[in-house]
């Protein structure tokens, strides 16, 4: 690690604090009924955001999954427009229409969060065909997570990219539940890498809270796609602090608190700001500051949303096709 | 009677139609590309791909694993990317195989992130029964798709219909899903060389008439211009509508014709029940109640699943012979 420039090291830990702020009021939002609908909250998981993301172009694109937030926010996500999208506000990244479960950003790659398990690695492979096909070095990282892996889509996906040498990377988010059930319970096996060689790509496992070596790892395996040397499969090991939907997570029936307490211990920022101070490079009050400057900057988009207006209610009917013209069919 | 053709050039089969469509505007936009599976090498099982890879090589001529959900997410990430996709689904049946891609994706895209996605994506597909392919090689679904806001479904009648779509569902900025019937892909009929478009949404008149209106989709189009020959004998003046586009459906025109025939039935090849036939009819009662003159009838395939044996096929399928004998049972002339 020591070879990694300081002001990328900072970086990583900027994105993981303004993930982990964000996810944190986002909860209490919810919980106090502000926000509608439901949160798949990514606290906990931030390393793998923020050492994959930090090695993206903005013209790089990203598939996610229903834990979207984290993804946006690495990728360079405007908080207002994140903020007002989950109040539904008209000022909102989808205009109100799309919510936690599909926010996305066009003109940052970011393909959309979404509300289907699995269903990003058939959209990453088409993502990844275009740039090939277009001439670019781009690449696309399709996120997903332990229960999709056991999704049909992504077996198609993992095939069609390994055969047609896609510039497309697999990042496996494996915080061990799909859903509420373990991941013994899911699967047979243990590392979902292994999965990869029978697709034909490598496959690796990797430490999922220690932001640096997703760093790492994500850094070979985007160059590699970015030569014309096709996908990898990189699986991070996990763990979400929350419940599936919402912020509880302890005192649950489908695991014991002392494992969350356990995972705590490795908490990925607080690795991340030992690490940062051990090199000088970052002390407990620069690390505070972070925190503050998060919070600040979460504050404010949380005022601006909720200052912003509901969507009209002729919204209802637009946006539907690319040209309203003798679209909808009546009724 | 008069009725109303494309301008005489050549005749070609509704196969070479679409074939002609799909080099056409390869030629003409190279964001354009086709995948599915067999559509490269084998040039399509049905022929509608042959050509295409001498032409324009591996990078746009894809042929593809048997994976139909990969496929699909392969157009729509190409297609929100900057890319004209064409996929070719081999069998109509073969989308319950990718319907989350379908209906969950690529409908709702552009809507969920608030208008800001366009998915300018072809769906290309073969329906109809009548080969002996059994039960998950013969339904025509095309119901499913205009069930879903966010897609557009065409339904072409023969080979003029079939490149004029195609040209335009290209073109559009819109997932749209062609929904061809492999029955009637060796019909011969005037196909301009040049690429021509047929609007969507728009509904055309095949056959003008005065007392009575069959509205017909795809293959159901020729049986009832023979249907409305068999009905002249009973003096009847029947007038022929072909939707051409499902999604957006052409109420206007559809309704206009039921005004002055005052008499209606719609016939597709789908399972009558859930059909789109019942929305053509109930988008004709709300609109004309008052010139009906007579309850709007619908013939399609009985709700069955398609059976292999010829006897049963035959029996199964939805004819001249039907349509002519459901209008004079709806005009109380039992046969």
């Amino acid at each position: 690690m020591t070879d990694i420039a300081a002001d990328v090291l900072l970086d990583i830990h900027n994105r993981m604090v303004r993930i982990r702020t964000f996810e944190e009021e986002a909860g209490k939002l919810m919980e106090s009924g502000k926000i509608p609908g439901a949160l798949h909250l990514y606290v906990g998981e931030e390393a793998v955001a923020a050492g994959v993301m930090v090695h993206l172009r903005d013209s790089d694109q990203i598939t996610s999954t229903h834990r979207g937030h984290g993804h946006l926010v690495a990728k360079g996500g405007d908080l207002q427009k994140m903020y007002a999208e989950l109040f539904g506000r008209a000022t909102g990244y989808c205009k109100g229409k799309g919510g936690s479960m599909h926010i996305s950003d066009l003109d940052l790659g970011m393909l959309g969060a979404n509300g289907i398990v699995g269903a990003g690695p058939p959209i990453a492979i088409g993502a990844a065909f275009s740039n090939k096909y277009r001439g670019t070095d781009d690449v696309t990282c399709c996120f997903f997570g332990d229960g999709a892996s056991n999704e049909g889509t992504f077996h198609e996906a993992a095939n069609m990219a390994a055969l047609y040498k896609l510039p497309v990377i697999f990042v496996c988010e494996n915080n061990g539940f799909g859903e509420f059930t373990r991941q013994e319970r899911h699967q047979a096996i243990h590392d979902i890498a292994d999965r990869a060689a029978g697709y034909g790509m490598p496959g690796i496992v990797v430490d999922g809270m220690d932001a640096l070596a997703v760093y790492e790892s994500a850094g070979e395996a985007i160059a590699r796609a970015r030569r014309g040397d096709g996908p990898t499969f990189l699986e991070y090991k996990t763990y979400r602090y929350f419940d599936h939907v919402g912020v509880r997570g302890m005192g649950v029936i489908y695991r014991e608190d002392s494992e969350v307490l356990e995972w705590r211990q490795r908490d990925p920022i607080a690795l991340m700001e030992a690490r940062l101070a051990e090199q000088g490079l970052l002390s407990a009050d620069g690390a505070a500051q972070v925190h503050e400057a998060a919070l600040a900057e979460v504050r404010e988009a949380i005022a601006f949303a909720e200052a912003s207006p509901f969507p009209e209610p002729s919204a209802l009917m637009e946006d539907i096709y690319t040209t309203a013209a003798g679209a909808g069919g009546a009724a | 009677m008069t009725t109303m053709e494309a301008p005489a050039t050549r005749e070609i089969p509704y196969v070479s139609a679409v074939a002609e469509a799909f080099a056409q505007l390869m030629r003409e936009d190279p964001t354009i590309f086709i995948a599915g599976e067999d559509v490269a090498l084998y040039g399509s099982v049905f022929g509608v791909s042959r050509g295409l890879l001498n032409e324009f090589g591996p990078q746009r001529v894809v042929d593809t694993p048997i994976a139909e959900s990969g496929i699909m997410g392969l157009g729509l990430g190409a297609a929100a990317t900057g890319l004209r996709p064409i996929i070719d689904i081999m069998f109509m049946d073969f989308m319950g195989v990718c319907m989350d891609e379908v209906v969950n994706q690529i409908a709702k895209m552009k809507y969920m992130f608030g208008g800001k996605a366009k998915l300018p994506l072809t769906i290309h597909t073969m329906a109809g029964a009548g080969t002996s392919m059994a039960a998950q090689h013969s339904q025509s679904l095309e119901a499913w798709f205009c069930h879903v806001p966010g897609l557009k479904v065409v339904m072409p009648s023969g080979p003029y219909e079939a490149k004029g779509l195609m040209v335009a569902a290209v073109r559009d900025d819109n997932p749209v899903i062609v929904v061809n019937t492999k029955t009637i892909l060796g019909m011969k009929a005037h196909v301009p060389e040049e690429l021509y478009e047929i609007p969507l949404g728009k509904a055309h008149v095949i056959r003008e008439g005065t007392n009575f209106t069959i509205v017909a989709t795809g293959r159901m189009v020729s049986e009832s211009l023979k249907a409305a020959e068999l009905l002249s004998a009973d003096g009847l003046d029947v007038e022929v509508v072909d939707p051409r586009t499902l999604q957006p459906f052409d109420t206007e025109t559809v309704v206009a014709s039921v005004r002055k025939t005052h008499r209606a039935l719609i016939a597709h090849e789908a399972v009558r029940f859930g059909g789109i036939g019942a929305e053509f009819a109930a988008q004709i009662q709300e609109e004309a109640f008052d010139y009906l003159d007579a309850p709007v009838g619908r013939v399609g395939a009985p709700f069955t699943p398609v059976p292999f044996s010829p006897v049963l096929e035959k029996e199964y399928m939805p004819t001249a012979d039907k349509i002519a004998a459901e209008v004079r049972r709806i005009l109380g002339k039992q046969v």
